[in-house]
């Protein structure tokens, strides 16, 4: 009998707590989803928002720019995000997602740029290559090296590419194709290097689709190896392998710059002065979007706007450029705080 | 005659024997192996279980330690932009940055220009700022006097300290440059760098800086995750075994529902996370990483295990006993809830702390609803957004600052006490209350 009593009381317990929590109150956190990339630096103006203002920190997660986008363009209201962040623009597609699902009026903020880096131990000797040269080494189909058409990738070591390169093999670590890095680096480098061929340049009229394919692929004999999302575990690969090569963010670059080094890539090292003056070719621009609507309705959203895009986060010496992002130039910054304190809204791409 | 045959015999019988022998040798050698290969699995084993056990311990003990930096603080009036300190609003915004890096200027007076005063001001923590503000709040009769306080250093300091920035480095290659060395240096000769047990470690939520990073907040999150995961799975889990072992009738239907309860217990978690993210997020519209949708696809997870072992220790009670309660002339009620169940409690439980700890350890579910996420307010119930310890370990696995490594490994230590806790629980209360018959 007692005991029949204490489990209809744990019942009646358990109903009650989840009946409660369908009615939750209204939502007073800002939450944030996107990018892993832009999530280091985000996660710093959440923490210092909630540290000098009265509002709760944010709540950040890293899904990714696309799973983000994604999120954020289900619709407005409490259970959605207000805030993405991108590693990338948005593109065309999910704008049109955002609208039909009555996410009309979406706010763009460039908050600076992100080099990647192309990296490898600091014991190994340096390295100097080419966007061609980066193609060379990683795609899967290359232009025969004796004759016409276009081969599966025959280079084993660096010295089959350029003679006076090391004679080491090719091991690279890179993202896996999930990550916007990987997004980056195929258009940034991949993409690019491709075109410096004639044998794949001339079929970029003839059949675009194999164009576009023989650019983009990575071989997967084992040369490009994907390490996972991970960076701290490709740079410590690096570090434990003197002729390996690897790719990651910049900020990566700059944390552990005791135990790796960037290679130059068209005669530019990753350094934040040659990022931010843009000679250096790999850099990528960091964005947020921002659902108009929720403006006004979650609480702190103008305050965390504006410590975000405010000087002393993202000019020049803000505490975002310490942890590694390259800051706009004076007239992006100032077109971009404009932008932001009139909540202008995207228009089209 | 006989004695040829006797001695044919013999030789016979010693050939017999040679060979049993040498067939006797070859089998105990034969067990020999077979014991040899036991030993060497659970030696490969262990071997394994060191080799991860020392590289936590021997990366995460220095998260426990942490340095701070003593400070002459002034709380001038003139650089916090504050006229009155009753004033609640000019207290919350003064410019606590600019006391601290007065601070350091008066105690490095020969530092000027832009970079160097930055340089300067990078080695204490961001959270002196917060310590300056926090003291000023609770006492603001402290406005326009200065007091010596110590607050947290900079985590590249702190590597520095405990030796995994190598100061033997070229400057290029070391975070710290010679400029801030020479400042260390002078700190440290004046007594003015302390060691101490990293408390913050243990107080705080996560941040972005290592030297502020806890794991309190993450702690908070598991266990109101797990409140509700044993609340809901417990009884659920319980009650079905009870009825399944003891009422249901033995048909297709029971089968097929037995079939089931143990091919979900082979499901992937993730598959779990889907299920909670569309039924439980976008049908029922429960909040996102929040801890009450965490418990609840925990819950899916666990039942199963529970189912399981809770029939188990249902099956274990020995017929005789249920027989003789009927005897007595006890309903079949009766029997279950006051016999079957307390004789079958100790061995639920243990399978219910087992499924617990599981579900402790779980990540993958928990990144579809959202708890995977940088959440730095330690959650005060359960709709609050919060994360868990694993999550905890993952995101900061996964964060460039070089200190995190050690912090990573330090909330490793941290989950694997909750665990060996558990664990032990489990084992003590088999001992404890367990009958056999």
């Amino acid at each position: 009998m007692k005991k029949t009593m204490i489990g209809a009381t744990l019942v009646a317990a358990m109903a009650a707590s989840l009946s409660g929590t369908a009615f939750a109150e209204a939502r007073d956190q800002i939450s944030i989803v996107g990018s892993s990339t832009v999530y280091p630096f985000a996660t710093v103006v959440a923490e210092r928002f909630g540290q000098t203002t009265s509002y709760p920190t944010p709540t950040i997660e890293s899904t990714g720019s696309g799973g983000g986008l994604r999120l954020f363009c289900q619709g407005v209201g409490e259970s959605t995000p207000d805030i993405t962040n991108a590693s990338r623009r948005i593109k065309a597609s999910e704008l049109e997602t955002c609208a039909a699902n009555g996410v009309e009026d979406v706010v763009e903020v460039l908050i600076g740029f992100d080099g990647i880096a192309v990296a490898q131990s600091v014991d190994a000797t340096g390295m100097d290559l080419t966007k061609g040269e980066l193609f060379l080494a990683l795609a899967e189909t290359v232009p025969n090296p004796n004759g016409n058409g276009l081969v599966e990738n025959p280079y084993e070591t660096w010295s089959d590419i350029r003679g006076n390169l090391p004679n080491t093999a090719i091991r690279v670590f890179g993202p896996p194709p999930t990550s916007g890095t990987r997004d980056a680096f195929v258009e940034l480098v991949m993409e690019e290097g491709c075109g410096e061929f004639d044998a794949i340049a001339s079929l970029e009229d003839s059949d675009e689709d194999k164009f576009e394919e023989v650019c983009a692929t990575m071989r997967e004999d084992g040369a490009f190896i994907e390490a996972g999302e991970n960076d701290t575990l490709i740079v410590s690969r690096l570090e434990n392998d003197p002729t390996a090569l690897g790719i990651f963010g910049f900020s990566f670059l700059d944390q552990n710059s005791d135990r790796v080094k960037s290679i130059s890539v068209e005669g530019h090292q990753a350094t934040f002065e040659e990022i931010a003056s843009g000679s250096y070719p790999v850099s990528r621009p960091l964005f947020f979007y921002v659902k108009k609507a929720h403006v006004g309705v979650i609480p702190g959203m103008e305050e965390y706007l504006a410590e975000f895009t405010s000087r002393r986060a993202i000019g020049s010496n803000g505490y975002l450029v310490d942890r590694g992002l390259i800051p706009l130039d004076n007239a992006e910054y100032a077109r971009m705080k404009s932008d932001v304190d009139n909540l202008e809204p995207l228009k089209e791409l | 005659m006989t004695e040829q045959k006797l001695d044919a015999i013999e030789r016979l019988a010693s050939v017999k024997q040679d060979r049993l022998n040498a067939k006797l040798k070859s089998r105990y050698a034969r067990e020999r192996r077979f014991q040899a290969y036991g030993i060497a699995s659970i030696a490969a084993g262990l071997g394994f279980l060191v080799i991860l056990l020392t590289t936590i311990f021997s990366q995460g003990l220095s998260a426990f330690w942490t340095t701070y930096v003593e400070l002459e603080v002034t709380y001038d009036p003139q650089v916090l932009y504050i006229d009155d300190a009753t004033d609640a609003d000019q207290l919350r915004l003064a410019d606590y940055g600019g006391v601290v890096r007065e601070a350091l200027l008066s105690r490095f007076p020969d530092v000027s220009g832009r970079q160097a005063t930055r340089e300067l001001t990078s080695l204490v923590s961001n959270s002196a700022e917060y310590r300056v503000r926090e003291r000023l709040i609770a006492n603001p009769e402290l406005l326009g006097q200065s007091e010596r306080l110590w607050v947290l250093a900079d985590d590249d300091l702190d590597l520095l300290r405990k030796g995994i920035i190598d100061r033997e480095l070229p400057e290029s290659e070391r975070r710290i440059s010679d400029q801030e060395l020479s400042w260390i240096d002078s700190w440290n000769e004046a007594g003015e760098l302390k060691r101490r047990f990293n408390t913050v470690f243990f107080t705080n939520g996560d941040s972005r800086d290592p030297e502020t990073a806890g794991i309190w907040g993450a702690v908070v999150g598991s266990f109101y995750t797990l409140v509700v995961t044993l609340l809901l799975s417990f009884p659920i889990g319980v009650a079905a075994a009870i009825y399944l072992e003891e009422f249901a009738p033995k048909n297709r239907l029971t089968d097929i529902i037995e079939v089931n309860i143990n091919n979900l217990a082979a499901v992937p978690s993730i598959v779990f996370g889907l299920l909670g993210l569309a039924v439980f997020i976008n049908f029922f519209g429960l909040p996102r990483s929040a801890p009450v949708v965490g418990g609840l696809v925990l819950t899916l997870m666990t039942l199963p295990t529970i189912i399981i072992s809770a029939r188990s220790a249902i099956r274990a009670v020995p017929p005789s006993i249920r027989e003789a309660a009927t005897g007595l002339g006890a309903s079949k009620m009766q029997v279950t809830l006051h016999h079957v169940l307390p004789l079958a409690m100790p061995g639920m439980l243990t399978g219910t702390i087992i499924g617990m700890a599981q579900a402790l350890g779980e990540t993958a579910p928990l990144l579809m609803i959202g708890m995977v996420a940088f959440i730095v307010d330690i959650p005060g119930g359960f709709t609050d957004p919060s994360t868990v310890l694993p999550v905890q370990v993952y995101l900061w696995s996964d964060s460039p600052e070089r200190a995190f490594i050690a912090k990573t490994s330090g909330a490793i230590m941290v989950l694997l006490g909750f665990l060996a806790v558990m664990n032990l629980l489990a084992v003590f209360l088999r001992k404890k209350f367990e009958r056999r018959w």
